[in-house]
Protein backbone atom coordinates (compact mmCIF):
# COMPACT_ATOMS: atom_id res chain seq x y z
CA UNK A 1 0.00 0.00 0.00
CA UNK A 2 1.25 3.59 -0.78
CA UNK A 3 1.67 5.64 1.92
CA UNK A 4 -1.21 8.12 1.43
CA UNK A 5 -3.27 5.23 1.40
CA UNK A 6 -2.41 4.02 5.17
CA UNK A 7 -2.62 8.00 5.97
CA UNK A 8 -6.02 7.57 4.91
CA UNK A 9 -6.78 4.17 6.57
CA UNK A 10 -5.46 4.65 9.44
CA UNK A 11 -7.35 7.87 10.10
CA UNK A 12 -10.63 6.60 8.92
CA UNK A 13 -9.65 3.62 11.78
CA UNK A 14 -9.60 6.60 14.37
CA UNK A 15 -11.99 9.81 13.62
CA UNK A 16 -15.40 9.99 14.63
CA UNK A 17 -17.43 10.21 11.36
CA UNK A 18 -17.95 13.91 11.23
CA UNK A 19 -14.64 14.55 11.17
CA UNK A 20 -13.48 11.17 8.97
CA UNK A 21 -16.03 12.19 6.40
CA UNK A 22 -14.88 16.24 6.06
CA UNK A 23 -11.38 14.52 5.93
CA UNK A 24 -12.52 11.96 3.26
CA UNK A 25 -14.76 15.15 0.63
CA UNK A 26 -11.56 17.50 1.24
CA UNK A 27 -9.05 15.10 -0.13
CA UNK A 28 -11.70 14.25 -3.21
CA UNK A 29 -12.43 18.22 -3.65
CA UNK A 30 -8.52 19.35 -3.59
CA UNK A 31 -7.79 16.84 -6.79
CA UNK A 32 -9.13 20.11 -8.81
CA UNK A 33 -9.40 22.63 -6.15
CA UNK A 34 -7.56 26.30 -6.64
CA UNK A 35 -4.41 26.97 -4.70
CA UNK A 36 -6.82 28.98 -2.05
CA UNK A 37 -9.31 25.79 -0.95
CA UNK A 38 -6.30 24.02 -0.69
CA UNK A 39 -4.11 26.58 1.73
CA UNK A 40 -7.45 26.88 3.84
CA UNK A 41 -8.29 23.18 3.67
CA UNK A 42 -4.75 22.51 5.44
CA UNK A 43 -5.26 25.02 7.52
CA UNK A 44 -8.38 24.08 8.74
CA UNK A 45 -7.56 20.48 10.09
CA UNK A 46 -6.80 21.78 13.38
CA UNK A 47 -10.07 22.45 13.80
CA UNK A 48 -11.76 19.73 12.12
CA UNK A 49 -9.60 16.75 13.25
CA UNK A 50 -7.96 17.59 16.61
CA UNK A 51 -4.74 16.87 17.88
CA UNK A 52 -4.49 13.72 20.16
CA UNK A 53 -1.96 11.45 19.23
CA UNK A 54 -2.24 9.03 16.17
CA UNK A 55 -1.13 6.25 18.16
CA UNK A 56 0.18 3.65 15.94
CA UNK A 57 0.21 0.04 16.77
CA UNK A 58 3.57 -2.35 16.15
CA UNK A 59 1.47 -3.59 13.28
CA UNK A 60 0.81 -0.58 11.48
CA UNK A 61 4.30 1.15 12.41
CA UNK A 62 5.56 -1.66 10.54
CA UNK A 63 2.93 -0.95 7.41
CA UNK A 64 4.60 2.28 7.60
CA UNK A 65 8.18 1.32 6.93
CA UNK A 66 7.19 -1.44 4.02
CA UNK A 67 5.53 1.48 1.94
CA UNK A 68 8.43 4.21 2.65
CA UNK A 69 11.51 2.08 3.70
CA UNK A 70 13.05 4.52 6.93
CA UNK A 71 9.20 6.08 7.77
CA UNK A 72 8.88 6.15 11.21
CA UNK A 73 5.43 7.98 12.46
CA UNK A 74 5.32 6.33 15.49
CA UNK A 75 4.98 10.11 17.47
CA UNK A 76 2.42 11.66 14.78
CA UNK A 77 -0.41 12.80 16.36
CA UNK A 78 -4.12 13.66 13.90
CA UNK A 79 -3.75 16.41 12.69
CA UNK A 80 -0.11 15.42 11.29
CA UNK A 81 -1.60 12.64 9.53
CA UNK A 82 -3.93 14.64 8.45
CA UNK A 83 -2.61 17.90 7.00
CA UNK A 84 0.25 15.21 5.23
CA UNK A 85 -2.75 13.28 3.72
CA UNK A 86 -4.30 16.24 2.03
CA UNK A 87 -0.48 17.57 0.92
CA UNK A 88 0.06 14.15 -1.04
CA UNK A 89 -3.91 14.16 -2.06
CA UNK A 90 -4.03 16.68 -5.13
CA UNK A 91 -1.43 13.79 -6.49
CA UNK A 92 0.98 17.17 -7.58
CA UNK A 93 4.15 16.14 -9.71
CA UNK A 94 7.24 17.73 -7.52
CA UNK A 95 7.63 21.53 -8.82
CA UNK A 96 3.82 22.13 -8.65
CA UNK A 97 4.45 20.01 -4.93
CA UNK A 98 7.66 22.47 -3.95
CA UNK A 99 5.85 25.63 -4.96
CA UNK A 100 2.50 25.04 -2.87
CA UNK A 101 5.01 23.85 0.17
CA UNK A 102 6.76 27.12 0.01
CA UNK A 103 3.72 28.87 0.38
CA UNK A 104 2.49 26.77 2.94
CA UNK A 105 5.57 27.24 5.10
CA UNK A 106 5.34 30.95 4.79
CA UNK A 107 2.09 31.60 6.56
CA UNK A 108 2.68 28.08 8.38
CA UNK A 109 1.71 27.67 12.63
CA UNK A 110 3.46 25.74 14.38
CA UNK A 111 1.20 22.21 14.23
CA UNK A 112 1.64 22.93 10.79
CA UNK A 113 5.46 23.15 10.32
CA UNK A 114 5.67 19.80 12.18
CA UNK A 115 3.07 18.40 9.79
CA UNK A 116 5.11 20.01 6.92
CA UNK A 117 8.38 19.05 7.78
CA UNK A 118 8.09 15.57 8.95
CA UNK A 119 6.38 14.71 6.33
CA UNK A 120 8.99 15.14 4.11
CA UNK A 121 10.15 11.38 3.21
CA UNK A 122 6.68 11.46 1.74
CA UNK A 123 6.91 14.19 -0.93
CA UNK A 124 7.44 13.58 -4.82
CA UNK A 125 10.23 14.39 -6.07
CA UNK A 126 12.83 14.12 -2.90
CA UNK A 127 15.92 15.96 -3.92
CA UNK A 128 13.42 18.93 -4.65
CA UNK A 129 12.95 19.63 -1.18
CA UNK A 130 16.74 19.86 -0.11
CA UNK A 131 16.53 23.74 0.69
CA UNK A 132 13.59 23.48 2.25
CA UNK A 133 14.99 20.49 4.76
CA UNK A 134 17.61 22.69 5.69
CA UNK A 135 15.38 25.89 6.21
CA UNK A 136 13.39 23.74 8.66
CA UNK A 137 16.93 22.85 10.11
CA UNK A 138 17.67 26.55 10.83
CA UNK A 139 14.37 27.02 12.87
CA UNK A 140 14.54 28.02 16.98
CA UNK A 141 11.37 26.21 17.45
CA UNK A 142 12.67 22.66 19.09
CA UNK A 143 9.49 21.02 17.98
CA UNK A 144 10.13 21.82 14.66
CA UNK A 145 13.77 20.73 14.32
CA UNK A 146 13.16 17.51 15.82
CA UNK A 147 9.83 16.77 13.06
CA UNK A 148 12.84 16.87 10.90
CA UNK A 149 16.01 15.44 13.18
CA UNK A 150 13.93 12.46 14.65
CA UNK A 151 12.65 9.76 12.97
CA UNK A 152 12.55 11.14 9.56
CA UNK A 153 15.00 9.14 6.81
CA UNK A 154 14.89 12.41 4.84
CA UNK A 155 18.30 14.05 5.68
CA UNK A 156 20.13 11.46 5.42
CA UNK A 157 19.18 10.57 2.26
CA UNK A 158 18.78 13.76 0.86
CA UNK A 159 21.33 16.19 2.37
CA UNK A 160 25.06 17.30 1.61
CA UNK A 161 27.45 16.40 4.31
CA UNK A 162 27.43 20.42 5.80
CA UNK A 163 24.00 20.65 6.44
CA UNK A 164 23.97 17.03 7.54
CA UNK A 165 26.88 17.83 10.40
CA UNK A 166 24.81 20.90 11.26
CA UNK A 167 21.80 18.98 12.03
CA UNK A 168 23.67 16.32 14.15
CA UNK A 169 25.61 19.41 16.12
CA UNK A 170 22.52 21.38 16.52
CA UNK A 171 20.55 18.23 18.28
CA UNK A 172 23.24 18.22 20.49
CA UNK A 173 22.87 21.97 21.25
CA UNK A 174 18.89 21.68 21.70
CA UNK A 175 19.05 18.84 23.91
CA UNK A 176 17.65 16.56 21.67
CA UNK A 177 19.11 12.59 21.56
CA UNK A 178 20.70 11.69 18.89
CA UNK A 179 19.52 7.91 18.96
CA UNK A 180 16.61 8.74 17.03
CA UNK A 181 18.28 10.16 13.98
CA UNK A 182 17.88 8.25 10.81
CA UNK A 183 21.15 7.24 9.49
CA UNK A 184 23.24 8.53 12.23
CA UNK A 185 25.84 5.96 11.78
CA UNK A 186 26.29 5.68 8.19
CA UNK A 187 26.54 9.51 7.62
CA UNK A 188 29.34 10.36 10.17
CA UNK A 189 32.09 11.39 8.68
CA UNK A 190 35.68 12.80 9.66
CA UNK A 191 34.46 16.94 9.45
CA UNK A 192 31.72 15.81 12.20
CA UNK A 193 33.75 13.97 14.14
CA UNK A 194 36.46 16.82 14.93
CA UNK A 195 33.36 19.56 15.04
CA UNK A 196 31.93 17.31 18.16
CA UNK A 197 35.50 17.00 19.52
CA UNK A 198 35.70 21.04 19.64
CA UNK A 199 32.28 21.33 20.66
CA UNK A 200 33.25 18.96 23.70
CA UNK A 201 36.19 20.97 24.53
CA UNK A 202 34.22 24.10 24.22
CA UNK A 203 32.48 22.36 26.84
CA UNK A 204 35.22 21.47 29.30
CA UNK A 205 36.00 24.44 29.27
CA UNK A 206 32.91 26.21 30.73
CA UNK A 207 32.30 23.46 32.87
CA UNK A 208 28.62 21.90 31.14
CA UNK A 209 27.69 18.18 30.78
CA UNK A 210 28.42 17.03 27.63
CA UNK A 211 26.05 14.16 26.39
CA UNK A 212 27.13 11.29 26.30
CA UNK A 213 25.99 10.18 22.54
CA UNK A 214 28.63 12.71 21.23
CA UNK A 215 30.98 10.63 21.40
CA UNK A 216 29.14 7.91 18.99
CA UNK A 217 29.69 9.71 15.95
CA UNK A 218 33.23 10.32 16.79
CA UNK A 219 34.03 6.90 17.30
CA UNK A 220 34.32 5.84 13.72
CA UNK A 221 36.94 8.46 12.87
CA UNK A 222 39.00 8.75 15.99
CA UNK A 223 42.53 8.50 15.98
CA UNK A 224 45.33 10.62 17.21
CA UNK A 225 43.74 13.45 19.39
CA UNK A 226 40.21 12.33 19.46
CA UNK A 227 41.57 9.82 20.46
CA UNK A 228 42.83 11.14 23.52
CA UNK A 229 39.86 13.24 23.68
CA UNK A 230 37.86 9.14 24.57
CA UNK A 231 40.98 8.61 27.02
CA UNK A 232 39.81 11.85 29.42
CA UNK A 233 36.33 10.64 29.38
CA UNK A 234 37.24 7.22 30.07
CA UNK A 235 39.18 8.72 33.04
CA UNK A 236 37.23 11.17 34.40
CA UNK A 237 33.82 10.94 32.88
CA UNK A 238 30.47 10.14 34.24
CA UNK A 239 29.17 6.39 34.10
CA UNK A 240 27.35 6.60 30.90
CA UNK A 241 29.65 8.84 29.67
CA UNK A 242 32.41 6.18 30.20
CA UNK A 243 30.36 3.46 28.45
CA UNK A 244 29.73 6.00 25.58
CA UNK A 245 33.70 6.46 25.17
CA UNK A 246 34.00 2.54 25.19
CA UNK A 247 31.65 1.75 22.51
CA UNK A 248 33.12 4.96 20.65
CA UNK A 249 36.81 3.19 21.01
CA UNK A 250 35.19 0.14 19.79
CA UNK A 251 34.38 1.60 16.32
CA UNK A 252 37.44 2.97 15.99
CA UNK A 253 39.87 2.21 13.09
CA UNK A 254 42.80 2.96 14.75
CA UNK A 255 44.50 0.20 16.46
CA UNK A 256 45.63 2.21 19.35
CA UNK A 257 42.28 2.70 20.00
CA UNK A 258 42.09 -0.55 21.20
CA UNK A 259 45.05 -0.60 23.41
CA UNK A 260 43.36 2.56 25.09
CA UNK A 261 40.24 0.22 25.85
CA UNK A 262 41.91 -2.71 27.26
CA UNK A 263 43.42 -0.15 30.39
CA UNK A 264 39.87 -0.66 31.27
CA UNK A 265 38.83 -4.36 31.35
CA UNK A 266 35.17 -4.10 32.94
CA UNK A 267 34.79 -1.91 29.79
CA UNK A 268 36.68 -3.68 27.94
CA UNK A 269 34.49 -7.16 28.39
CA UNK A 270 31.15 -5.22 28.82
CA UNK A 271 32.01 -4.29 24.96
CA UNK A 272 33.10 -7.47 23.82
CA UNK A 273 30.18 -9.21 25.71
CA UNK A 274 27.62 -6.54 23.88
CA UNK A 275 26.23 -5.77 27.01
CA UNK A 276 26.75 -2.02 26.17
CA UNK A 277 24.72 0.15 23.31
CA UNK A 278 23.89 3.32 21.87
CA UNK A 279 19.98 2.82 22.76
CA UNK A 280 20.45 2.11 26.56
CA UNK A 281 23.02 5.01 26.84
CA UNK A 282 20.09 7.39 24.74
CA UNK A 283 17.70 6.05 27.11
CA UNK A 284 18.80 5.66 30.37
CA UNK A 285 16.28 3.68 32.40
CA UNK B 1 -6.19 33.14 41.32
CA UNK B 2 -5.49 32.57 37.85
CA UNK B 3 -5.47 35.15 34.83
CA UNK B 4 -5.63 35.60 31.34
CA UNK B 5 -4.73 38.72 29.51
CA UNK B 6 -7.01 38.74 26.42
CA UNK B 7 -4.94 42.02 24.67
CA UNK B 8 -1.54 42.10 25.07
CA UNK B 9 1.42 42.54 22.10
CA UNK B 10 3.91 40.39 23.42
CA UNK B 11 6.59 40.92 20.38
CA UNK B 12 7.13 43.94 21.48
CA UNK B 13 8.23 42.37 25.26
CA UNK B 14 10.95 40.65 26.50
CA UNK B 15 11.56 37.70 28.45
CA UNK B 16 11.11 39.06 31.54
CA UNK B 17 7.87 40.21 30.98
CA UNK B 18 7.17 36.63 30.06
CA UNK B 19 8.74 35.47 33.55
CA UNK B 20 7.03 38.16 35.80
CA UNK B 21 3.46 37.08 33.96
CA UNK B 22 4.01 33.63 34.76
CA UNK B 23 5.34 34.18 38.24
CA UNK B 24 1.84 36.48 39.05
CA UNK B 25 -0.30 33.84 37.76
CA UNK B 26 -1.14 34.52 33.97
CA UNK B 27 -2.23 31.07 32.30
CA UNK B 28 -3.07 32.75 28.79
CA UNK B 29 -3.22 35.67 26.69
CA UNK B 30 -4.41 37.11 23.23
CA UNK B 31 -2.05 39.05 21.13
CA UNK B 32 -4.07 41.38 18.75
CA UNK B 33 -2.41 41.66 15.59
CA UNK B 34 -1.64 45.36 15.31
CA UNK B 35 0.65 48.22 13.91
CA UNK B 36 4.62 48.22 15.06
CA UNK B 37 4.83 52.03 16.00
CA UNK B 38 5.22 52.84 12.96
CA UNK B 39 3.26 51.96 9.52
CA UNK B 40 4.17 48.59 7.58
CA UNK B 41 5.02 49.48 3.60
CA UNK B 42 5.12 45.86 2.62
CA UNK B 43 2.57 43.15 2.43
CA UNK B 44 5.45 40.74 3.01
CA UNK B 45 6.70 42.23 6.31
CA UNK B 46 2.59 41.91 7.53
CA UNK B 47 3.39 38.59 6.40
CA UNK B 48 5.64 37.56 8.73
CA UNK B 49 4.09 39.36 10.94
CA UNK B 50 1.38 37.02 11.08
CA UNK B 51 2.96 34.42 11.00
CA UNK B 52 5.34 35.09 14.20
CA UNK B 53 1.86 35.33 15.64
CA UNK B 54 1.05 31.94 14.88
CA UNK B 55 4.19 30.36 14.96
CA UNK B 56 7.50 31.75 16.86
CA UNK B 57 5.24 34.15 19.60
CA UNK B 58 3.53 31.02 20.44
CA UNK B 59 6.30 28.67 20.31
CA UNK B 60 8.10 31.77 22.90
CA UNK B 61 5.27 32.15 25.35
CA UNK B 62 5.10 28.20 25.54
CA UNK B 63 8.83 28.23 26.84
CA UNK B 64 7.23 30.24 30.43
CA UNK B 65 4.25 28.17 31.02
CA UNK B 66 1.98 30.61 29.34
CA UNK B 67 -0.35 29.40 26.47
CA UNK B 68 -0.61 32.35 23.46
CA UNK B 69 -3.62 32.99 21.38
CA UNK B 70 -3.87 35.79 18.89
CA UNK B 71 -6.11 37.09 16.46
CA UNK B 72 -5.82 38.21 13.11
CA UNK B 73 -6.91 41.37 10.99
CA UNK B 74 -5.60 44.42 9.31
CA UNK B 75 -5.33 47.57 12.12
CA UNK B 76 -7.65 50.73 11.40
CA UNK B 77 -4.40 52.39 11.21
CA UNK B 78 -2.48 50.46 8.22
CA UNK B 79 -6.06 50.59 6.64
CA UNK B 80 -5.60 53.97 5.67
CA UNK B 81 -2.64 52.98 2.85
CA UNK B 82 -5.22 51.55 0.21
CA UNK B 83 -2.67 49.70 -1.55
CA UNK B 84 -1.04 48.11 1.33
CA UNK B 85 -4.40 47.30 2.47
CA UNK B 86 -5.84 45.44 -0.63
CA UNK B 87 -2.29 42.90 -0.31
CA UNK B 88 -2.83 42.14 3.30
CA UNK B 89 -6.93 41.55 2.81
CA UNK B 90 -5.73 39.17 0.17
CA UNK B 91 -3.69 36.86 2.55
CA UNK B 92 -5.85 37.14 5.74
CA UNK B 93 -8.47 34.36 4.75
CA UNK B 94 -5.09 32.16 5.12
CA UNK B 95 -4.73 32.52 8.48
CA UNK B 96 -7.90 32.75 10.07
CA UNK B 97 -8.79 29.21 10.66
CA UNK B 98 -4.82 28.77 12.19
CA UNK B 99 -4.61 27.41 15.40
CA UNK B 100 -5.08 29.49 18.36
CA UNK B 101 -6.71 32.23 16.37
CA UNK B 102 -9.74 33.25 18.09
CA UNK B 103 -10.98 36.09 16.39
CA UNK B 104 -10.40 38.68 13.82
CA UNK B 105 -9.09 41.41 15.01
CA UNK B 106 -8.15 44.27 16.03
CA UNK B 107 -10.17 45.76 13.30
CA UNK B 108 -12.33 49.21 13.61
CA UNK B 109 -11.50 52.56 13.14
CA UNK B 110 -8.60 55.27 14.36
CA UNK B 111 -8.99 58.74 12.53
CA UNK B 112 -12.68 57.46 11.26
CA UNK B 113 -11.88 57.68 7.61
CA UNK B 114 -13.55 56.41 5.07
CA UNK B 115 -11.28 53.83 3.94
CA UNK B 116 -10.53 52.49 7.44
CA UNK B 117 -14.50 52.15 7.25
CA UNK B 118 -14.04 50.43 3.66
CA UNK B 119 -11.67 48.08 5.54
CA UNK B 120 -13.52 47.43 8.65
CA UNK B 121 -16.69 46.43 6.80
CA UNK B 122 -14.37 44.02 4.82
CA UNK B 123 -13.25 42.22 7.71
CA UNK B 124 -16.76 41.91 9.37
CA UNK B 125 -17.71 39.89 6.22
CA UNK B 126 -14.79 38.47 6.64
CA UNK B 127 -15.50 37.45 10.06
CA UNK B 128 -18.92 36.10 8.93
CA UNK B 129 -17.75 34.05 6.28
CA UNK B 130 -15.56 31.69 8.67
CA UNK B 131 -17.89 32.12 11.42
CA UNK B 132 -15.63 33.92 13.70
CA UNK B 133 -15.35 36.73 16.43
CA UNK B 134 -14.36 40.32 16.49
CA UNK B 135 -12.01 41.81 18.43
CA UNK B 136 -12.63 45.54 18.14
CA UNK B 137 -10.22 48.58 18.64
CA UNK B 138 -12.38 51.81 19.62
CA UNK B 139 -11.00 55.30 18.43
CA UNK B 140 -8.86 56.99 21.24
CA UNK B 141 -10.09 60.78 19.70
CA UNK B 142 -13.88 61.12 19.26
CA UNK B 143 -14.45 57.99 21.53
CA UNK B 144 -18.10 57.65 22.65
CA UNK B 145 -19.26 58.61 18.86
CA UNK B 146 -16.35 55.95 16.74
CA UNK B 147 -17.63 53.22 19.45
CA UNK B 148 -21.07 53.73 18.91
CA UNK B 149 -20.27 53.63 15.09
CA UNK B 150 -18.37 50.51 15.09
CA UNK B 151 -21.36 48.53 16.86
CA UNK B 152 -23.84 49.69 14.46
CA UNK B 153 -21.63 48.87 11.51
CA UNK B 154 -20.90 45.63 12.85
CA UNK B 155 -25.08 44.90 13.10
CA UNK B 156 -24.93 46.16 10.22
CA UNK B 157 -23.03 43.68 8.71
CA UNK B 158 -24.76 41.23 10.41
CA UNK B 159 -22.33 40.20 12.95
CA UNK B 160 -24.32 39.32 16.54
CA UNK B 161 -23.31 41.66 19.55
CA UNK B 162 -21.91 38.25 21.06
CA UNK B 163 -19.55 37.02 19.29
CA UNK B 164 -18.10 40.73 19.69
CA UNK B 165 -15.54 42.23 21.69
CA UNK B 166 -15.49 46.23 22.32
CA UNK B 167 -11.80 46.97 23.74
CA UNK B 168 -10.64 50.18 25.11
CA UNK B 169 -13.45 51.34 27.06
CA UNK B 170 -14.20 53.92 29.79
CA UNK B 171 -16.58 55.39 31.90
CA UNK B 172 -18.12 57.23 28.54
CA UNK B 173 -18.63 53.99 26.43
CA UNK B 174 -19.50 51.17 28.92
CA UNK B 175 -22.95 51.44 28.98
CA UNK B 176 -23.75 52.10 25.52
CA UNK B 177 -21.50 48.74 25.02
CA UNK B 178 -23.55 46.76 27.61
CA UNK B 179 -26.91 47.45 26.72
CA UNK B 180 -26.16 46.44 23.64
CA UNK B 181 -24.96 43.41 24.53
CA UNK B 182 -21.47 43.40 23.22
CA UNK B 183 -18.46 42.10 25.52
CA UNK B 184 -17.01 45.21 27.11
CA UNK B 185 -13.06 45.06 27.71
CA UNK B 186 -11.11 47.46 29.00
CA UNK B 187 -7.67 48.57 28.88
CA UNK B 188 -5.56 48.94 31.99
CA UNK B 189 -2.76 51.64 30.91
CA UNK B 190 -0.84 53.39 33.20
CA UNK B 191 -1.14 56.91 33.32
CA UNK B 192 -3.48 56.81 30.13
CA UNK B 193 -6.60 55.48 29.41
CA UNK B 194 -8.20 53.59 31.86
CA UNK B 195 -6.34 53.41 35.68
CA UNK B 196 -6.97 50.91 37.73
CA UNK B 197 -8.44 53.01 40.55
CA UNK B 198 -11.52 53.96 37.88
CA UNK B 199 -11.77 50.39 36.83
CA UNK B 200 -12.35 49.24 40.31
CA UNK B 201 -15.23 52.21 40.41
CA UNK B 202 -16.56 50.79 36.89
CA UNK B 203 -16.70 46.90 38.76
CA UNK B 204 -18.75 48.66 41.72
CA UNK B 205 -20.96 50.15 39.55
CA UNK B 206 -21.65 47.56 37.07
CA UNK B 207 -20.59 44.23 38.03
CA UNK B 208 -18.95 41.62 36.45
CA UNK B 209 -21.35 40.63 33.48
CA UNK B 210 -19.69 40.60 30.41
CA UNK B 211 -16.79 43.04 31.62
CA UNK B 212 -13.10 42.49 31.43
CA UNK B 213 -9.82 43.60 31.02
CA UNK B 214 -6.72 43.61 29.78
CA UNK B 215 -2.99 45.31 29.48
CA UNK B 216 -2.35 45.93 25.88
CA UNK B 217 0.85 46.41 26.59
CA UNK B 218 3.06 47.20 23.63
CA UNK B 219 6.39 48.91 22.44
CA UNK B 220 4.97 52.00 24.24
CA UNK B 221 5.00 53.08 28.01
CA UNK B 222 2.41 50.01 29.32
CA UNK B 223 2.43 47.05 32.16
CA UNK B 224 2.17 43.63 31.18
CA UNK B 225 0.94 42.85 35.13
CA UNK B 226 -1.77 45.59 34.72
CA UNK B 227 -4.38 42.27 34.65
CA UNK B 228 -2.77 40.99 38.07
CA UNK B 229 -2.17 44.28 39.59
CA UNK B 230 -6.29 45.32 39.09
CA UNK B 231 -7.39 41.94 40.50
CA UNK B 232 -5.41 42.60 43.68
CA UNK B 233 -6.64 46.16 44.11
CA UNK B 234 -10.38 45.34 43.54
CA UNK B 235 -9.90 42.24 46.21
CA UNK B 236 -8.57 45.15 48.21
CA UNK B 237 -10.92 47.47 47.99
CA UNK B 238 -13.70 45.05 48.87
CA UNK B 239 -14.71 44.00 44.95
CA UNK B 240 -16.29 40.05 45.79
CA UNK B 241 -13.49 37.65 44.48
CA UNK B 242 -16.01 35.88 42.06
CA UNK B 243 -16.55 39.11 40.09
CA UNK B 244 -13.07 40.02 40.60
CA UNK B 245 -12.24 36.02 39.39
CA UNK B 246 -14.55 36.70 36.10
CA UNK B 247 -13.88 40.43 34.99
CA UNK B 248 -9.92 38.96 34.69
CA UNK B 249 -10.00 35.38 33.68
CA UNK B 250 -13.79 33.53 33.34
CA UNK B 251 -15.27 36.56 31.00
CA UNK B 252 -12.21 36.83 28.51
CA UNK B 253 -12.43 33.01 28.39
CA UNK B 254 -16.42 32.89 28.17
CA UNK B 255 -15.81 35.55 25.17
CA UNK B 256 -13.17 33.87 23.45
CA UNK B 257 -14.07 30.57 24.28
CA UNK B 258 -16.74 30.69 21.77
CA UNK B 259 -14.35 30.53 18.63
CA UNK B 260 -13.74 26.64 19.75
CA UNK B 261 -9.60 27.81 20.10
CA UNK B 262 -9.17 28.72 23.73
CA UNK B 263 -10.26 26.14 26.27
CA UNK B 264 -9.29 25.80 30.09
CA UNK B 265 -7.89 21.96 28.91
CA UNK B 266 -5.48 23.80 27.17
CA UNK B 267 -3.15 24.97 30.43
CA UNK B 268 -4.99 22.47 33.22
CA UNK B 269 -4.67 19.31 31.30
CA UNK B 270 -2.54 19.74 27.82
CA UNK B 271 -2.82 16.35 25.54
CA UNK B 272 0.30 14.86 25.66
CA UNK B 273 1.58 15.33 21.90
CA UNK B 274 0.63 19.39 22.69
CA UNK B 275 2.69 18.65 26.00
CA UNK B 276 5.94 16.97 24.28
CA UNK B 277 5.99 19.59 21.50
CA UNK B 278 4.80 22.90 22.97
CA UNK B 279 5.30 22.86 26.13
CA UNK B 280 8.51 20.90 26.00
CA UNK B 281 11.73 22.40 24.98
CA UNK B 282 14.45 25.50 25.48
CA UNK B 283 15.69 27.10 22.71
CA UNK B 284 14.98 30.38 24.13
CA UNK B 285 16.71 29.73 27.17
CA UNK B 286 19.57 29.16 25.91
CA UNK B 287 21.67 26.95 28.36
CA UNK B 288 19.63 27.90 31.59
CA UNK B 289 17.73 24.85 32.84
CA UNK B 290 14.27 24.60 31.00
CA UNK B 291 11.23 25.71 32.57
CA UNK B 292 8.51 22.82 31.51
CA UNK B 293 5.32 23.25 32.63
CA UNK B 294 6.52 25.34 36.31
CA UNK B 295 5.81 28.23 36.90
CA UNK B 296 9.35 30.31 36.95
CA UNK B 297 10.59 31.09 40.86
CA UNK B 298 8.80 34.23 42.23
CA UNK B 299 10.62 37.31 41.71
CA UNK B 300 10.70 40.50 43.69
CA UNK B 301 9.31 42.34 41.20
CA UNK B 302 6.38 40.54 40.78
CA UNK B 303 5.91 39.75 44.40
CA UNK B 304 3.17 42.34 45.61
CA UNK B 305 0.91 41.05 42.60
CA UNK B 306 1.48 36.99 43.01
CA UNK B 307 -1.49 35.02 44.65
CA UNK B 308 -1.01 32.21 46.53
Amino acid sequence: MKPVELLEQWLKARLPGEAAAWLDKTAQALRQGSDRDFYIAVSLVSRKIGKSDLGLSQAELAQAAAARPGWDPRDWSLDQAARVLLLLAPGSDGPTFSHRLDQLCITADIGELVAFYSGLPLYPDPPLHKLRAAEGIRTNMKAVFQAIAHRNPYPAEQLEEDPWNQLVVKSLFIGLSLDPIVGLDKRSNPKLARILCDYAHERWSAGRPISPELWRCVGPHATGEMLADLGRVLEKGTDPERKAAALALASSPDPAATGLLWAYPELSVAVTENKLSWQAIANPA
Amino acid sequence: MRFIDPHIHMSARTTDDYERMAAAGIVALIEPAFWLGQPRTQVGSYIDYLSSLVGWERFRAAQFGIRHYCTIGLNSKEANNEALAEAVMEVLPRYLMKEGVVAVGEIGYDDQTPVEDKYYRAQLALAKEFDMLVQVHTPHRDKKSGTITSMLVAMEMGVAPHKVVIDHNNEETVKEVLDRGFWAAFTIYPNTKMGNERMVEIARKYGSNRIFIDSSADWGVSDPLAVPKTARLMLDRGIPQKDVEAICYGNALQAFGQSGQMKEEHWLNPEPVDQRRLFEGNSVLRGQAPRVGEVPAVDQRAGEVVFK
